[in-house]
């Protein structure tokens, strides 16, 4: 309306004034047309691409060393390969940069046969001179394995995953074999070591780059500027704002990915909805629950959805009084309605969790107690304990969203209120997602809403790294809570293979979690996806990260296929012949 | 004129030193621990408490402290984020050439449509084109800017999908950053698809400006009406006429650039609201400038950000309207006398 009366109007008034105006009317034609022709439908960009809106900044592009899924997403099946690999649909381990392996009979040995066509990224960073081979493997490992390796320390000499598992003491030693051949010895047999390689975190760096960025004096960046073998090159990241990938040419499997990959770093879930909406994003993670219904109304999106391996909870942290006394603990427990929170903050889509592991597991308890909502009994516990009316305490809430929490600041609030009621004032506390964990690790916190995403089925992956007394360096116990008692059951249901038996302890374990309350399961959540229906391809991958190298691009805008993308299509087509 | 520059320059320096000393205050009136507001660092140790301390010299006298705060901000060295542990100086440098950009091009559009809508209004008055162009300059002036965008993106993009709601260009376009212009770094990157590449910039930049610039030009389109208005009333306009002088050889030689001066000075007024409604925008759009920045800053309660983003954005919109100031009383000393206290 606007544009159209006013270019009217200079028209007349140049009809009248002659030509004085005429500078003014071309401003004025030059930035109608631009309007008019910016209203068109998407140009084409001429790139075959792909933007994923993702929630939140990685932490570094290393996966060892972060148990996060945003920087797993970020780099864990984009920028590297494992030794094996879990097939998404069907969960089972395939080898991916082994070529084959073997296990000895004794369970001790492990042989590692690798590929010999594996090179890895070529970059403005970085020209490597060889391929991959035993030498990379023997790196990736022993830098978190070995506490006296050089690369170690270097950013933090954290390994999260790996020491909430214990796994550096698992290991006897990794022996070069061959060039292409190494030998992985354990002490103890270990039916989840192979998974264990297969997880996200397992990632096999470049030894030759490490060598080159410790020769040149800054071996830090090999966590900041990434080389791994993986279907996608890092070219830029920029904190709050984007990731830039680039297609690996030489990847030695058969990818359909495009030739660019986006992370658009879109913090807020209304937001990413929004684009993805307007096309500017074609795939988003974490999509608001309230926005579900509008995913899956619309024919240009399709909603992915699976039942989540996950677990949402309060924990509260028990190194630190009066949170040390289980009174406590179990009194804020009791204050909150648990109903109320999934209502209001999962909309319905995720089920009441009774304890650890949600009711996909095989160790699954259907009839673990649980607390129900009863302030006056909070109330009672917190004078027995000595707590004061008016007692002040912090609830850190996750400023991401994730499956097990949508909206934990929204949760936080909830359970403000209900703390209110039974004498407890609550200051709300919510940090950069990296800052945030970094302080968890460190014990900074009262009490903080977070959850855990399974990396695999096992329910061992939910009970040790949650809460054992080992995983609190590695800051995975969120509860910081430690129990000879719990430790010991926990060990002593990986010794036997009985799931019944297992199950038996798991559930003593339920037990104790129970009476201690270092936290208050929640609520184990679907997990979803949503990505515009010009994508083909796109999965939810159930064991970590998300996955872009079969995604494809097949057209964008109206009907414009691109020839970029024709070709590409083309030149894979022998490889794809059994995929299609 | 040499006076007038040293009264304004002494303007300048004392309101700066003003600010600067109030920002030194800021870390601590804020909540929280001063130590960590100023260095954006919890000081996880007795020792590295001490060292920081050190560093910020918060064991000297309240002096040595502010000495050393003017110090590093003239050295660059403005601390670091307490959300991100980013280097605030290279975060603003990233974020405000975008806010400058935008405001550019919201006054850029303001003034090439309202100061001809106003002549066209001012001098056609009480006929229906005039009354037509009221009408549109009281509704955009009515509209709450960040109500006018949200309308914008829902029409626009999300019901139309016309254009893109965030950001200045797609993310697909890997134009390296020059200058932090936008436009100008397209022109100067090497990438091969530069003429999509500026499509679609224009595209990212249509409903931001137009959010900012609709509310600007309304007040344009008035501020010139009532100029030229009072203009035409003016005796030697009446001489004019009176000798046989064309109507456009009035407008041009005689009312054009008289109406035109009292309108600079109303710009200068204009400038903070110009800056604080690109602010409110670049939040909607996710336009990466510095009111985006800042109030990311503020949600995450990053007391070493807030203090220097808030620094850096009163010196900004304070040193604009003093140079305004100082142009227009340049180009027009009759004023001085009579309006010399406006700021």
């Amino acid at each position: 309306m606007t544009k159209q009366r006013t270019s009217k109007t200079m028209l007349s008034i140049k009809a009248r004034k002659g030509d004085k105006f005429a500078l003014i009317k071309a401003t004025f034609l030059a930035c109608a047309c631009l309007f008019v022709a910016a209203c068109g439908k998407p140009a084409p960009h001429g790139v075959n691409a792909i933007t994923f809106c993702s929630e939140s900044n990685p932490a570094s592009f290393n996966p060892q060393l972060d148990t996060s899924s945003t920087t797993a997403d970020a780099s864990a099946h984009q920028i590297y390969d494992r030794l094996l690999e879990f097939n998404p649909s069907d969960g089972r381990i395939e080898p991916s940069l082994a070529s084959s392996y073997s296990v000895s009979e004794d369970g001790l040995t492990y042989t590692f046969q690798l590929r010999k066509d594996v090179s890895f990224h070529e970059t403005d960073y970085f020209t490597p001179t060889r391929n991959f081979n035993a030498d990379d493997v023997i790196f990736s490992i022993e830098r978190w394995r070995n506490a006296a390796h050089p690369y170690h320390d270097v950013n933090g000499g954290f390994y999260p995953y790996f020491d909430s598992l214990r796994l550096d003491q698992r290991i006897k030693s990794v022996e070069r074999i061959n060039g292409y051949r190494v030998e992985i010895t354990l002490f103890k047999p270990d039916s989840s070591f192979l998974a264990n390689l297969a997880t996200d975190f397992a990632v096999i760096l470049s030894e030759e780059y490490a060598i080159k960025l410790m020769t040149e004096g800054r071996p830090a960046e090999i966590d900041r500027l990434p080389i791994g073998t993986g279907p996608y090159k890092f070219r830029e990241f920029r904190q709050n704002q984007y990731i830039r990938f680039t297609r690996n040419e030489n990847y030695f499997l058969p990818t359909t990915g495009p030739d660019q990959l986006v992370f658009d770093i879109t913090s807020k879930a209304s937001l990413r909805m929004a684009k993805l909406i307007t096309g500017e994003c074609d795939a988003v993670a974490f999509p608001s629950q309230s926005d579900l219904a509008v995913i899956e109304e619309r024919t240009d999106l399709t909603l992915l959805e699976k039942p989540g391996l996950n677990v949402g909870f309060w924990a509260f942290n028990a190194s630190k009084a009066p949170f040390d006394n289980p009174k406590v603990r179990t009194a804020l427990a009791l204050a909150v309605d648990k109903t109320s929170l999934l209502e209001a903050v999962y909309l319905g889509q995720a089920t009441r969790a009774k304890s650890l592991v949600p009711s996909a597991s095989w160790a699954y308890q259907s009839n673990a107690r649980e607390l129900g909502y009863n302030p006056v009994r909070a109330r009672e516990l917190l004078d027995e304990a000595g707590i004061p009316y008016d007692f002040s305490m912090d609830i850190w809430a996750m400023p991401v969203q994730r499956a097990y929490n949508p909206n934990a600041l929204k949760m936080a609030q909830l359970i403000k209120s209900y703390l209110a009621d039974v004498g407890v004032r609550v200051n709300i506390i919510s940090y950069d997602w990296n800052i945030f964990r970094e302080n968890l690790r460190l014990g900074l916190h009262d009490s903080v809403l977070i959850g855990w995403n399974a990396d695999n089925g096992d329910p061992d992956n939910f009970y040790r790294p949650l809460l054992t007394c080992d995983a609190i360096p590695s800051g995975t116990n969120r509860a910081m809570w430690c129990n000879k008692q719990y430790d010991a059951l926990i060990e002593q249901a990986l010794l036997t293979d009985d799931f019944e038996a297992r199950t038996q302890i798991y559930h003593q374990a339920n037990a104790l979690i129970f009476e201690q309350m270092p936290l208050m399961p929640i609520a184990h959540a679907f997990q979803y996806q949503a990505v515009r229906n010009d994508i083909g391809n796109m999965q939810i991958n159930p064991y970590g990260g998300i996955r872009f190298d079969t995604v494809e691009r097949i057209r964008r805008g109206d009907s414009q296929t691109f020839e970029l993308s024709i070709q590409t299509q083309n030149e894979n087509k022998d490889d794809d012949e059994d995929r299609n | 004129m040499l006076k007038l520059l040293v009264r304004y320059l002494n303007l300048m320096v004392l309101t700066i030193f003003a600010l600067v000393l109030l920002s030194f205050f800021l870390p601590f009136l804020f909540p929280g621990d001063t130590l960590t507001n100023i260095s954006g660092i919890v000081a996880q140790s007795a020792e590295q408490r001490a060292a920081l301390e050190g560093v910020y010299q918060l064991d000297k006298s309240v002096f040595h402290q502010f000495a050393f705060y003017i110090e590093s901000l003239i050295t660059g060295n403005w601390g670091i984020s307490l959300s991100d542990r980013a280097n605030l100086y290279d975060d603003i440098q990233l974020a405000f050439p975008a806010t400058l950009e935008l405001v550019a091009y919201a006054l850029f559009v303001s003034i090439v449509i309202g100061i001809p809508l106003g002549f066209l209004s001012g001098l056609k008055n009480h006929n229906p084109a005039d009354f037509s162009v009221v009408t549109f300059s009281i509704v955009g002036y009515s509209f709450p800017v960040f109500w006018l965008a949200l309308i914008f993106i829902t029409i626009f993009c999300l019901q139309l999908e016309w254009l893109p709601l965030s950001g200045r260009i797609d993310l697909l376009f890997d134009v390296p950053v020059n200058t932090g212009f936008i436009l100008i770094d397209i022109a100067l990157s090497d990438i091969s698809n530069k003429y999509d590449a500026y499509l679609d910039a224009l595209r990212h930049l249509i409903l931001p400006t137009a959010s900012v610039a609709i509310v600007t030009t309304a007040l344009f389109i008035r501020f010139t009406r009532r100029s030229i208005m009072d203009v035409m009333k003016k005796d030697y306009i009446v001489a004019a006429k009176s000798r046989g002088f064309t109507q456009s050889q009035i407008f041009f030689k005689h009312a054009f650039k008289n109406a035109l001066l009292p309108i600079l000075p109303m710009l200068a007024l204009q400038v903070s609201t110009l800056i604080t409604n690109v602010m409110i925008i670049e939040t909607i759009f996710s336009w990466p400038g510095v009111g985006r920045w800042l109030i990311q800053a503020i949600y995450q309660q990053d007391y070493p950000a807030i203090r220097i983003g808030m620094l850096i954005v009163s010196l900004f919109v304070m040193s604009l309207t003093i140079t305004i100031e100082f142009i227009t009383r340049a180009i027009d000393p009759a004023r001085e006398r009579a309006e010399s206290a406006t700021i």
